[in-house]
């Protein structure tokens, strides 16, 4: 009996591994026509990636290649042709002498406006924005939640429907064509951002972080400086980089509310690529151009990578 | 003593409200007061400086019989609508890509996403030579062998609005991709791998399962376009100067020029009541569903 039961099993056995061996075989010339296929759709999904990455950075190299060009070699030349005599002096002109409109002095003045003006208007505009981000997420009372309505729509309403009030505003507080005007209208229109911000973020924390604190007698500021903060880099970049770029990149705020001595770079170089005494001196526009996009561009290169991670962490998901 | 102390514990309870008020007076008064006050702008017949004659609806009536006003709010309509389309396709479809486990992801991302960094005054003068039919494209075709080639968009009136789309395409959907990436990132692996082994084919799964939920940032991608779209003022400047002629103007470029160099404030008022409701529009639905999502 036992006998019988052990060759049936070994018969059994071995025609089970027969079969699995031609199913094997089968498997493997599929996978490896799979694979052929797969290889194909991977070199495919590299060119077109690559592709891309070339479309993305051909403004940019254009712009290099040709600023360590002199005029002559522009005119005569091709875009793409490699500068033949490398050399900075259109940088130098760009940065110390070219003309700006009414004055010569390159876009370096203008340059440091744009710090003046972006630095504070920065800070503060995202601590502004942690802290009401705090309470509409953990200190809700009634009708914090229309407030937090009413502001998400400061987000998104087009400039154009305060420009006229605001530049009567900074007229009777004396700040039309200051910096700290512009400051403040900064300040004004990136609240409702970093608050949005900071808020979606606070409001993915755990609530019981902060009631056991309250029950322990913790105020409100204490527990946002002991226990909000130290869980707030990842937004804090978000908020940094997203102001830091919005501002320095702004030209509708400059154009309007900035007077003559303190123009933001961005309005400088509209002036120098539009100023039109003389020939035009493309290598030292695009000079400009790329001084003035330096600052945004390392602060991507170098924090990018936070930027998209605190995305992911919550920036996006309650927008 | 006692008093002392109900006046501190006040104080802490009324804290948040305290810490509120002053972003509660800013929105009240900078936002919805502004805009209250250019709608009554909007009815006066200010020019250089704001003069409180009403007039009724004249502002607006002259807004809808200017040429250039028409121009504009058609070109917002193009510009628009084909911006936000080729941005969420080439933001989605890159996105996608990305996602499968490419080998220097982060490099690629980075050179993907750079252009948000920079200004639309940079972007457009960069551009302004690219599209420059005397330097730019067209001549490097011609040097390729190509003679016949012609690429003039930026100087011919009925195409320029093109331009200012490539410009712009070009600036946000790297951006786009970004949110895409996140929200992918984001997305259940459990769940794609119950898919596979059902055995769900990749675009299917991507069809019926990664898409659906990436919904709310389709909505957000949309609503973050639609924006940039209609304040696209320094592109304008910078790329086109309006030009030829207006015929590249948009709607915040004819409120600047009325409220700003031309004297025509109550004009000008009007042109931003009707970018806002532009903006209404889209927005009403948007912060609509975000409400009813928290609620839910």
């Amino acid at each position: 009996m036992k006998k019988t039961y052990n060759l049936s099993y070994s018969a059994n056995g071995t025609k089970n591994l027969s079969l699995l061996g031609s199913v094997k075989d089968k498997a493997n010339r599929y996978l490896q026509q799979r694979s052929i296929v797969q290889h194909l759709l991977r070199i495919l999904l590299y060119s077109v990636l690559l592709f891309m990455a070339l479309i993305y950075l051909l403004p940019l190299l254009v712009m290099v290649m040709n600023s360590l060009k002199d005029v002559e070699e522009i005119r005569n030349g091709s875009l793409l042709a490699l500068p033949k005599d490398p050399s900075l002096a259109a940088w130098a002109k760009a940065w110390g002498s070219a003309c700006t409109g009414s004055t010569c002095e390159g876009i370096a003045p203008f340059f440091i406006n744009s710090f003046k003006i972006v630095l504070p208007a920065v800070a503060i505009s995202t601590i502004l924005g942690a802290l009401n981000g705090y309470v509409l997420s953990m200190w809700r009372f009634k009708g914090s939640d229309l407030f937090f309505g009413l502001l998400l729509f400061g987000c998104f309403i087009p400039f154009q429907v305060v420009l006229i009030p605001m530049a009567m505003t900074l007229g009777w507080l004396g700040l039309a064509s200051s910096a700290s005007g512009l400051i403040l209208v900064h300040v004004i229109y990136g609240m409702a951002f970093t608050t949005l911000f900071f808020r979606n973020y606070y409001v993915g924390l755990p609530r019981e972080l902060i009631s056991a604190a309250k029950i322990d007698g913790a105020g409100f500021f204490l527990i946002f400086w002991r226990i909000i903060l130290p869980l707030s880099p990842p937004i804090i970049v978000v908020t940094v980089i997203w102001q830091f770029t919005q501002i320095w990149n702004d030209f509708l705020f400059g154009v309007v509310f900035s007077g003559a001595d303190n123009l933001p770079v961005t309005v400088a170089l509209n002036n120098l690529v539009n100023t039109s005494f003389g020939g035009k001196e493309y290598n030292v526009d695009m000079a400009a151009a790329l001084l003035a996009a330096l600052p945004t561009i390392v602060v991507y290169v170098f924090a990018g990578k936070y930027f998209v991670r605190g995305l992911s962490a919550g920036a996006v998901k309650g927008a | 003593m006692a008093n002392q102390r109900r006046f501190t514990d006040m104080l802490a309870d009324s804290m948040p409200k305290l810490v509120l008020a002053p972003s509660f007076l800013i929105v009240m008064v900078c936002i919805y007061g502004y805009i209250l006050w250019t709608v009554a702008l909007s009815f006066t017949k200010s020019r250089m400086l704001p003069q409180w004659k009403f007039v009724g609806f004249d502002q607006y009536n002259k807004l809808l019989n200017n040429d250039r006003w028409a121009v504009s709010s058609e070109n917002l309509v193009v510009f628009g609508g084909l911006f936000i389309i080729i941005c969420l396709v080439i933001g989605i479809g890159m996105a996608i890509l990305l996602d499968q486990k490419i080998r220097q992801e982060g490099l690629l991302r980075t050179i993907y996403l750079y252009p948000m960094a920079i200004s639309f005054i940079v972007t457009g003068t960069a551009w302004k030579w690219l599209l420059n039919p005397s330097m730019g494209i067209q001549k490097i075709v011609r040097e390729w062998g190509f003679e016949d080639f012609t690429f003039d968009w930026l100087v011919n009136s009925e195409m320029v609005v093109f331009c200012l789309v490539i410009a712009a395409v070009w600036q946000s959907s790297g951006f786009v991709m970004a949110l895409f990436l996140a929200g992918l990132r984001g997305v259940d692996s459990e769940m794609i791998k119950a898919a596979q082994l059902d055995g769900a084919s990749m675009p299917t799964i991507y069809r019926r399962i990664i898409l659906p939920t990436l919904k709310p940032v389709f909505f957000s991608a949309f609503v973050i376009l639609s924006h940039i779209a209609i304040k696209s003022f320094d592109l304008v400047t910078a790329l086109t100067g309006g030009g030829p002629g207006y015929s590249s103007d948009l709607p915040a470029n004819f409120m600047y020029a009325h409220a700003f160099t031309r004297s025509q404030m109550g004009l000008g008022a009007a042109s931003g009541v009707m970018m806002l409701g532009g903006v209404l529009a889209i927005l009403i639905p948007y912060l609509y569903s975000e409400l009813r999502g928290k609620k839910q």
